[in-house]
């Protein structure tokens, strides 16, 4: 399996993001640029330009039409998919975290970072089909959770939204009246902060990846935890595979520790664990700095790795992948 | 008068050395060695007990009466009213110099005559002035007939329990013990180890078979600092603020015995486990004096102390004048093989030799070598080898010697020149001794290393002069074979040193040592051979981040390189079948340990944050004599037939579970995710709705498309003959 090394970020990758159809790849990086990618060849085919600031997350639609960037300039921005331009921005007091479309790509949701004198907060926004109409009136403001909320999903029938953060905590809300429905078990949960979370092709079950050194599997309705995979490093980034019972967990020593050890202490791998088992498959290697973002396309048969090292490197499975016994 | 005149007994009475206290009452034993009656202490001296007070006080602090700042005052005159006023004067003049006396917190009862009763509550502020006030006024002589005894109110009702009638100690009934032995007897011959990390203790089994660890034993806080297995392997030693303690039986480690020490640091076992050394160290509280050392000798099975030996640590420092700083561990060297018959530790010009017969130094004196900076014991016999370095200016030649004990007679010596440093390697047998000599260039801006060899068994101890090729090479590592007749050196200037092995008696040069190989270039430094010889692990460790070469010497071949990143420490088990190699705290990454085999496979790893420690359990020495270890090897075969069933049928089992387990998680997957399945049927409808009526999930998108694949499934050439080639 030889990569394709995707070079066009001049900063660490922050988030990656396939379309549904699978054929382009959007990534996010602190260099204030998203760009897309073709998804086979990995030959860039543009980049959104009007942020100012570290882009930490997105969103496309189902269509490809839509593409939605959250960023550290305060301002959450709706781009044309194809043309690359600006559509609308959404406006905050603190930097923008995380965004995600609602089934059926009429609502967003979107994190904003604790700030100054703001609190963390999770907005819900209308997105209109007709450009003219977009105005940026939140339909729902959540505030509670401590600390950044790092990701944050829609549940079934956009009647639950999912958050999950710097806490630890992972809360289900009522997406209509903002309501805390359920919350994460202590013990059982994430000991340290969530870095990532993203959901199955189905939306039935979720991953979580923490700094605890472990990605964890829940329900997406109960809550459950179904899974626990333990690593030896930080994860930051985890992804569901969706052809096989995979899932690939990326990370790595910290950042700021790479410089003091040796570069085999860094354990910047993406390693595949057995969904269902829990045992360990295999890493991939390659990355020189912890990896940051890891994306499964939709049809199972490659994936991408987004790594502080501002790489992305896109890896099409060997036929032997698919026929791996356990 | 009579009720409190009790008290100075008391201290008395409870000092029956053989009976295991807690140790708040240990305290007493202390406080017993000043004799009330005729010790005068001036205010500032604290005759001895200091060393307790700090545990002390801690409890004092914690006691529910409240009167933890109140002592009593015994043996004051008695007097009249009308001097009732002048005695009160000058108990407060004496009592208010150490601290803050509570107001009103003077009290002297008086009898209905207004006569005083001759004693009094003095309550001060705090416990901390109480207790200075205890130490530093009890034996007070106020005149000649008048010698105060102070208490703490707090210890009356402690001395007011002792029976006024000695009552011999019932004697317990015996219960047989629970066997010690019974991990030896494992059917599967495994061994164990135990791990220390974080707040936890765990001990396993090496199950090698199924690649994992199967536990035995685990307890959190188990012990303060360490854990140590004693030399034959039958007790687990943990160490507590107030001692150490023993631990082992038959299924779960009860505890067999305490060993009251406060503050204990260090513990050393005598080989054959019969005693046990125990050492502390106090601050002095004086920052001028040096720090008060205190050892004591355990019976191991009763508990009871056999010797204590006090000091400076000056005293206990090894090596004569110029020697290193500080004690070094152990400070008793024992000798004498297994029967544990001496212990010796070096002093200023002399080494003395204890029997542990009697307790007391051999002969009733030391033996006195001039200067000598280095001994060390036969580990199989009573056999000292000791070092003195050069002395007078140079004018007297360094020395290595061999004394027999209890003798004193001096067997063999070696006078060496311009020495600078020496080191003393015994066999694990006793069969040979080797001394690493450093020696001093012509110029003496350098040294060089050579080895000196002594053949102990064999008739006037022939010594041997062994030099490396190339002299400026430093000698890294020096290990003997176990049990056998080679050693092997790591040796060499740069960052790739040279392993050199080499033979005591190889078969054609049976008197002479041989050089059997040299490995160049070699990322090693630290030397782990297998406990039965034979293999050698030789191991990068620190800069070479855990480089392992699993090395073996009859073939002179090297069976496996491996890597265990970062590792600290490697060990043999005792068997000499596994490798355990580990990674301790001392990194704050990749902490845990590997277990190998023999010849380097990897068999099964684990990680643990915050790892201390891992120690296998040792075994005692084998009952089998030589010839009954030779049959074996012969018909080792036949042995391994029993094992090798026993394995392929738990490969088997395993496997069968491996499945069985699996399928059951992907059944509990399947059950769930059906669940999920119908909810999200059920929801359909309404998807549709959220998406402007977009049909279904997943089908709709799915055009036909026609894709035209074309795979190459081979090339292959071939040369086709033109059917005219020559026939003969």
């Amino acid at each position: 399996m030889r990569p394709i090394l995707l070079k066009g970020h001049e900063r660490p990758l922050t988030f990656l993001k396939y379309n549904r159809d699978g054929d382009l790849l959007f990534s996010c990086a602190k260099d204030h640029t998203p760009t897309v990618w073709y998804a086979h060849n990995g030959e860039r085919l543009g980049t959104y330009r009007g942020h100012n600031g570290a882009v930490w997350c997105c969103d496309v639609s189902r269509d490809t039409t839509r593409l939605i960037t959250g960023s550290a300039d305060q301002s959450v921005k709706l781009w044309d998919c194809e043309t690359g331009v600006q559509l609308h921005s959404f406006n905050f007091d603190s930097p923008a975290r995380a965004v995600s479309f609602a089934e059926g790509d009429k609502l967003v949701v979107i994190t904003t970072d604790p700030f100054m004198e703001q609190q963390s907060a999770i907005h819900v926004k209308n997105i209109e089909g007709d450009r003219s109409k977009q105005n940026s009136d939140s339909v729902l403001t959540i505030t509670g959770p401590q600390g950044r909320i790092n990701r944050v999903l829609w549940g079934p029938l956009n009647k639950t939204l999912i958050s999950a953060g710097e806490d630890g905590t992972i809360r289900i809300w009522d997406a209509e009246t903002g309501k805390c429905l359920k919350e994460s078990d202590p013990d059982t949960g994430h000991q340290k902060v969530i870095t990532s979370m993203s959901k199955s092709a189905d939306g039935s079950h979720f991953i979580t990846g923490s700094h605890d050194k472990s990605a964890k599997l829940w329900d997406t309705r109960t809550l459950t935890l179904l899974k626990t995979y333990v690593t030896e490093r930080p994860v930051n980034a985890a992804a569901i595979s969706p052809l096989l019972d995979h899932v690939v967990i990326g990370g790595g020593q910290e950042a700021s520790q790479v410089t003091m050890s040796d570069r085999r202490a860094g354990k910047f791998e993406a390693k595949f664990f057995h969904k269902i088992f829990e045992e360990e498959i295999g890493g991939v290697k390659g990355h020189f700095g912890p990896i940051n973002a890891l994306a499964f396309n939709p049809d199972g048969r490659s994936f991408v790795s987004g790594g502080e090292d501002g790489y992305v490197r896109l890896h099409h499975f060997d036929a032997d992948y698919f026929h791996i016994k356990m | 008068m009579a009720d409190v005149a009790v008290a100075p007994e008391a201290p008395h009475r409870l000092m029956t050395p053989d009976v295991m206290e807690p140790p708040r009452i240990n305290l007493n034993i202390d406080w017993s060695q000043v004799d009330l009656d005729s010790v005068v202490l001036p205010p500032g001296e604290d005759c001895g007990i200091k060393s307790d007070d700090e545990e002390e006080e801690e409890e004092v602090l914690e006691t529910d009466t409240g009167f933890g700042n109140v002592i009593v005052v015994d043996n004051l005159p008695i007097v009249a009213i009308e001097k009732f006023d002048k005695l009160e004067g000058v108990i407060r003049k004496i009592f208010g110099q150490i601290g803050v006396i509570c107001e009103d917190g003077l009290w002297m009862p008086k009898d209905e005559n207004g006569k005083t009763k001759g004693y009094a509550f003095i309550e001060y502020n705090t416990p901390q002035e109480a207790q200075t006030a205890r130490e530093q006024t009890n034996g007070y002589k106020l005149d000649r007939s008048h010698v105060f005894v102070v208490n703490m109110f707090d210890d009356f009702d402690k001395y007011m329990k002792v029976p006024d009638e000695w009552v011999p100690p019932e004697s317990k009934p015996y219960t047989p013990g629970e066997n010690l032995l019974a991990w030896l007897t494992d059917e599967r011959g495994r061994d164990q180890f135990v791990v220390r990390f974080g707040a936890e203790t765990e001990v396993y089994w090496n199950d090698a078979r199924q690649g994992k660890p199967d536990p035995v034993y685990h307890r959190t806080f188990w012990t303060e600092s360490f854990v140590q297995w004693s030399p034959l392997g039958t007790y687990l030693a943990t160490i507590h603020r107030q001692g150490a303690a023993v631990w082992g039986g038959e299924k779960t480690f009860n505890r067999l015995m305490r060993y009251i020490h406060p503050q204990v640091k260090l513990i050393d076992f005598s080989p054959g486990e019969k005693f046990m050394v125990t050492y502390s160290s106090h601050e002095p509280s004086n920052p001028r004096d040096t720090q008060r050392v205190t050892l004591n000798v355990f019976d191991v099975r009763s508990g009871k102390v056999l010797r204590e030996f006090k000091g400076s640590a000056d005293d206990f420092a090894t090596g004569g004048t110029g020697g290193v700083a500080g004690v070094s561990w152990p400070v008793f060297r024992w000798g004498g093989g297994r029967e544990d018959k001496y212990f010796a530790r070096i002093g200023k010009n002399a080494i003395s030799v204890y029997e542990t017969e009697t307790m007391g130094l051999l002969d009733k004196k030391s033996l006195k070598v001039d200067n000598v900076l280095d001994f060390s014991w036969s580990p199989t016999e009573p056999l000292l080898s000791l070092f003195v370095p050069e002395g007078g200016g140079g004018n007297q030649p360094a020395r290595v010697s061999l004394v027999s004990i209890p003798s004193r007679e001096e067997l063999r010596q070696k006078n060496l020149f311009s020495v600078s440093d020496c080191k003393m390697y015994w066999q694990s047998s006793g069969e040979y001794l080797a001394v690493k000599v450093d020696r001093y260039t012509k110029t003496k801006k350098s040294t060089y290393t050579g080895f000196e060899l002594f053949r102990i068994k064999e008739r006037d101890i022939p010594i041997e002069v062994l030099e490396l090729e190339n002299k400026n090479d430093k000698i890294v590592a020096f290990a003997w074979e176990p049990k056998g007749h080679r050693f092997a050196i790591i040796h060499g200037d740069g960052p790739r040193p040279d392993i050199t092995f080499y033979s005591m008696r190889s078969p054609n040069n049976v008197g002479r040592v041989t050089k059997l190989t040299t490995l160049k270039g070699k990322q090693a430094n630290a030397l782990y051979w297998s406990p039965i010889g034979r293999f050698c692990v030789l191991a990068g460790l620190k800069a070479y981040n855990g480089q392992l070469e699993f090395y073996n010497v009859d073939e002179l071949e090297t069976m496996a390189t491996a890597e265990h990143f970062m590792a600290t420490d490697v060990d043999w088990d005792p068997t000499g079948r596994f490798v355990s190699t580990s990674v301790t705290s001392v990194h704050q990454m990749e902490n845990g340990f590997n277990i190998w085999s023999f010849n380097g496979k990897l068999l099964y790893r684990l990680s643990r944050d915050r790892f201390f420690q891992f120690l296998w359990r040792p075994r005692p020495p084998t009952l089998l004599t030589a010839e009954d270890e030779m049959e074996i090897a012969k018909n080792l075969r036949k042995y391994s037939k029993k094992y090798e069933v026993e394995d392929a049928e738990a490969n088997i089992a395993m496997s069968t579970q491996d499945i069985e387990h699996h399928r059951k998680l992907i059944d509990e997957w399947k059950d769930w995710l059906s669940q999920w399945k119908n909810l999200y049927e059920e929801e359909a409808e309404q998807r549709m709705e959220l998406r402007d009526g977009e049909p279904s999930d997943e089908e709709e998108d799915y055009e036909a498309e026609e894709v035209e694949v074309e795979e190459i499934i081979n090339i292959e050439e071939e040369v086709v003959g033109y059917g005219f080639e020559q026939v003969d």
